[in-house]
């Protein structure tokens, strides 16, 4: 049972001076989460407040932890791309893509031109998918309901094209060591275009509802603040960074998949407040869809897999039931995994959340010795307990959101 | 050999270049750990720490490295510093995190599932695992399946009598019961009116 002290009402003035050595200068301990709307999935917050304002915030982490590491040092490569769906689950495909991308450096394998083609545009889909999500549940901490209906409609209509290419809504599990699962279906890149067509103007009425939205700006602008010195101190990436002014995009910097061939603009903040970061990803997706249109107006012909990679890509099915050498492939491959050499790789590449890494440590075969993954929320978070003290308890909401973090990566 | 490993050579006695796939990479002995991560920050523009993790070899010794990929955003390139463990059995390296902040989290993660000491960390905590947990789970002799433990709160623990189970193995990768045929280890369909050691049902009467 909590001790309790009646205090007598009177003049409030006189209260406050009387009771001024008990009441003030509390230190107050509460948890935020791990359940809890704001921390967007399974972070808890363990704050010690002053009244309103926050003196210390220590973020505890691993209620989502899965050992994805461990399990993929026990199966082939190919088989860890459903987990690589599981970490940042607001933009499967972009992991994929990343995913791919290390082991296939690992294996010295360069993926033919369509093949990176449609890579690009599903990374660039997954990257609108993220944003969108992103802006919409960070207007809805700041109180704005409307702008989530909007950006999650235009969510439904990305899930319904990536359904129609990869077969799933949600876990795409797209892309295969040495190329994609299937390839484009009949007129796919036409629907992209309409979306694109229809996305730009929705994406006009949403952002009128937020970038001059007085009460979403004074919740947002100098709010937050990460300067430019401790984002690159901290290790932070993606938007976050991009919003402190750091102007570091690995699409520009260390282009991956042909990335240079694309005509886009990095934006970059100016402030590092949360109201930046809510710029930078509008903006990006703009971005995002400048891309999208120039890979499908320049979409290459031709193989949408290595195909001489034999030993590291599974044969198409037809050929596996008609044709020995494929059949004895394909049984290769599937119970030992891609033949891969030994060696060491470390690939980052731009994921929506920020920049997604792999170390890869292989002894040869099929299965990783070490594999280390870079998760860019986990990152990002571990400012947290640098820039939230001296805010209030209502700034966390706001912050947490301009963060666009995913527990899935975080905790692995 | 690049450029980078060989005007570092000179300046810290046995530095090796160390094989890599991709990046340069620097084999570097774990007294010269901070000075090196250091002079790479301060004088070649290594701004970003962008990974510290952990590799246990296993029956080999030293058994623990630990790995640095750092970055430089006005050069565009990484560089990896390998540094290995001296102690197999309590194995320690100095910390990194007084000049790379980053480095907090992440060393915090490394002692949590490798059980590598950073001397110098200033809060070295478990950060997924939560406290009291007993083992280091990335370690190669830790099993794959997990081990039987007590969940954290003592209370909750004694009221359920719950407790971490090992997870069923079985269905998953490379996994089969010796001497029992391979469809009897894996996960069976609901429906087994016909199965190699039931008939297919047929349309004729018997």
């Amino acid at each position: 049972m909590a001790e309790t002290k009646e205090i007598s009402i009177g003049d409030v003035g006189a209260r406050a001076n009387t009771y001024q050595d008990e009441l003030q200068g509390e230190d107050m301990a509460i948890n935020v989460g791990p359940s809890h709307p704001t921390t967007h999935g399974v972070l808890r917050l363990l704050m010690h407040l002053d009244g309103d304002v926050i003196t210390k915030c220590d973020p505890i982490l691993g209620y989502l932890h899965r050992g994805d590491e461990k399990i993929a040092e026990n199966m082939t490569y190919n088989q860890f791309v459903p987990y690589t769906d599981r970490l940042d689950y607001i933009a499967p495909l972009a992991n994929n893509v990343t995913y791919a991308l290390a082991v296939e450096k690992l294996a010295g394998l360069e993926v033919p031109p369509r093949c990176a083609a449609i890579r690009v545009l599903v990374t660039e889909m997954a990257r609108l998918s993220s944003h969108l999500l992103g802006i919409g549940v960070y207007g809805m901490d700041a109180g704005a309901w409307t702008p989530f209906m909007y950006t999650f409609t235009e969510r439904e209509k990305l899930y319904s094209l990536f359904e129609e290419l990869t077969g799933a809504r949600f876990t795409t599990s797209y892309t295969r060591i040495g190329g994609v699962s299937r390839d484009v279906p009949d007129g796919w890149l036409k629907k992209v275009t309409d979306f694109c067509d229809q996305f730009l103007p929705i994406l006009e009425e949403t952002q009128k509802l937020l970038t001059r939205n007085r009460i979403f700006m004074d919740r947002t602008e100098g709010i937050g603040v990460i300067t430019k010195k401790d984002a690159l101190a901290y290790g932070i990436t993606g938007p976050n960074l991009r919003a402190a002014g750091v102007d570091l995009d690995l699409r520009k910097d260390r282009p991956y998949l042909g990335y240079e061939q694309y005509d886009f603009d990095v934006p970059i903040g100016t402030t590092g407040d949360c109201y930046d970061r809510y710029l930078v990803r509008l903006e990006e997706m703009r971005q995002s869809v400048r891309i999208i249109r120039q890979v499908i107006k320049s979409f290459p012909d031709g193989a949408w897999y290595a195909e001489d990679a034999k030993k590291i890509f599974a044969p198409r099915k037809g050929k596996v039931m008609t044709s020995m050498e494929e059949l004895i492939q394909n049984f290769m491959i599937v119970t030992e995994g891609p033949r891969m050499p030994a060696g060491e790789v470390y690939f980052e590449a731009e994921n929506p959340k920020g920049i997604l890494g792999f170390f890869l440590v292989s002894k040869g075969g099929g299965v990783p010795y070490r594999m280390k993954i870079r998760a860019p929320s986990f990152c990002n978070l571990s400012i947290l307990s640098k820039i939230v003290p001296g805010h209030y308890l209502s700034d966390i909401t706001v912050l947490l959101g301009s963060l666009d973090f995913v527990m899935g990566e975080c905790d692995r | 050999m690049s450029d980078i490993v060989e005007s570092l050579q000179p300046r810290f006695e046995g530095l090796e270049p160390r094989p890599s796939a991709d990046h340069p990479s620097v084999q570097c002995p774990v007294k010269f750990l901070l000075p090196l991560i250091e002079c790479l920050r301060d004088e070649f523009d290594y701004s970003m720490l962008m990974d510290v993790t952990a590799v246990d070899w296993d029956k080999e010794s030293p058994r623990f490295s630990t790995v640095y990929h750092l970055f430089s955003i006005a050069n565009c390139r990484y560089i990896r510093v390998v540094t290995n463990c001296e102690d197999d059995e309590n194995p320690s390296v100095p910390s990194i995190s007084a000049l790379f902040p980053a480095a907090d989290w992440h060393e915090r993660e490394t002692f949590d599932m490798f059980g590598i000491r950073f001397e110098g960390h200033p809060d070295l905590r478990r950060i997924l695992m939560w406290d009291e947990y007993p083992y280091h789970p990335l370690r190669k002799e830790f099993p794959l399946a997990g081990i039987e433990t007590e969940l954290p709160d003592a209370e909750v623990a004694e009221e359920t009598d719950a407790k971490m189970l090992a997870a069923p193995m079985m269905g998953g990768p490379f996994v089969s019961k010796g001497g029992e045929p391979m469809s009897k280890s894996e996960p069976r369909a609901a429906d087994e009116s016909w199965t190699e050691w039931k008939k297919k049902p047929s349309l004729e009467k018997e």
